[in-house]
């Protein structure tokens, strides 16, 4: 590109490309409140999402790697997982506990990011909605499935 | 996409793309997990059946794989937060990163014995 025909070469020169009969256009604000605005967007949700992600990434590290340190790694890695090493492990309302926040979290954390997966990918509106709800409704059937099996598990179910 | 705009990152792109990915599968993982811890509520016998495949070398494998998504994505995730909330964070990223990939190198190398000791006594001899 030759200098001379550069709009950055008419500043350059102190002309400027802009008058009365041919004014500068104008450029919005991004996110811009119209009337057109539709009132579902103004809540903090996206906020409270991001905010979410990061305490409970901080609370998943030490729930899933102590898990997974526990599962794979102590007293013979997974050789020893099996129905008697779980009801030893949910004799303890300790680990009934962990087992239950870490579900829960892990849940929303992972929803909530795929959410945002989703958002970013799925360009047609009705495939967002249609795997949006599909994402909803498996996280509250694991979700529901998984804290039931904690509170009803019985070491004696036979 | 229009020709000529193809964003090419650099360290920051790729640990996004890993960070992403990591978190998508752990999710798929975490769902079936569940799904198979389920079957305590079935029987002894049905969850020690479903057990025995984690027990297996392909899948024992695969747990190793799970462990290094894991750990990426969390040391990656406080990488992430600490960007977003130290106000030394976002110059010092590309740097945080170095320091991701040389923990989760050395963590990968620990766990590698500990959590492949059931495939590799069963492979090698007792
Ligand atoms: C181990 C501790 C973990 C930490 C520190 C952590 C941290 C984070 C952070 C900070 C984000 C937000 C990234 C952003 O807003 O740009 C994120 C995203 C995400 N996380 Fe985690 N996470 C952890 C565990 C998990 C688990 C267990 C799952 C799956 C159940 C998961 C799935 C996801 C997904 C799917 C995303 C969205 C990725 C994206 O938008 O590109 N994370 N994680
Ligand atoms: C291959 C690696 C893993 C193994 C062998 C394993 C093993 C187990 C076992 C034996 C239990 C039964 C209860 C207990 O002992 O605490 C359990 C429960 C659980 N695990 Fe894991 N785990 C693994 C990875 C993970 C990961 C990566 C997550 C989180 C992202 C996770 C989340 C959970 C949850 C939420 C429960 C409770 C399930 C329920 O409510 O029914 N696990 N796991």
């Amino acid at each position: 590109m030759s200098a001379e025909t550069t709009p950055a070469t008419a500043a350059a020169h102190d002309v400027s490309l802009y008058d009365v009969d041919n004014p500068a256009p104008v450029i919005e604000a991004p996110r811009k409140r119209t009337k057109k605005t539709p009132k579902t967007t103004r809540t903090n949700f996206e906020l409270y999402g991001w905010l979410f992600m990061r305490l409970s990434g901080i609370v998943l590290v030490v729930l899933v790697l102590g898990h997974l340190l526990i599962q794979l790694v102590l007293d013979g890695g997974v050789s020893k997982i099996g129905f008697a090493f779980v009801a030893g492990r949910w004799a303890s309302p300790f680990w009934q506990a962990w087992d239950l926040v870490m579900l829960w979290l892990a849940m929303l954390h992972g929803a909530n990011g795929l959410r945002t997966v989703i958002n970013d990918y799925a360009e047609r509106a009705t495939t967002r909605f249609w795997l949006k709800n599909l994402l909803y409704a498996a996280t509250v059937f694991t979700v529901l499935l998984g804290t039931l099996v904690i509170f009803t598990f019985d070491p004696n179910i036979r | 996409m229009p020709a000529g705009t193809l964003y090419r990152g650099r360290e920051g792109m790729w640990s996004w793309v890993a960070h992403r990915v990591t978190g998508v599968l752990i999710f798929f993982f975490l769902f079936v997990h569940v799904l198979d811890t389920a079957l305590v509520r079935v029987s002894p016998e049905a969850y020690d059946d479903v057990v025995a495949t984690y027990k297996t070398p392909v899948v024992n494998v695969m747990e190793y794989g799970l462990v290094a998504a894991i750990l990426f994505h969390a040391l990656n995730g406080l990488r992430i937060i600490a960007v977003d909330f130290w106000s030394k964070g976002p110059r010092r990223q590309k740097q945080m990163l170095w320091w991701v990939v040389a923990i989760w190198v050395v963590l990968m190398g620990g766990a590698f014995y500990p959590v492949l000791q059931h495939t590799l006594r069963t492979l090698f001899g007792s």
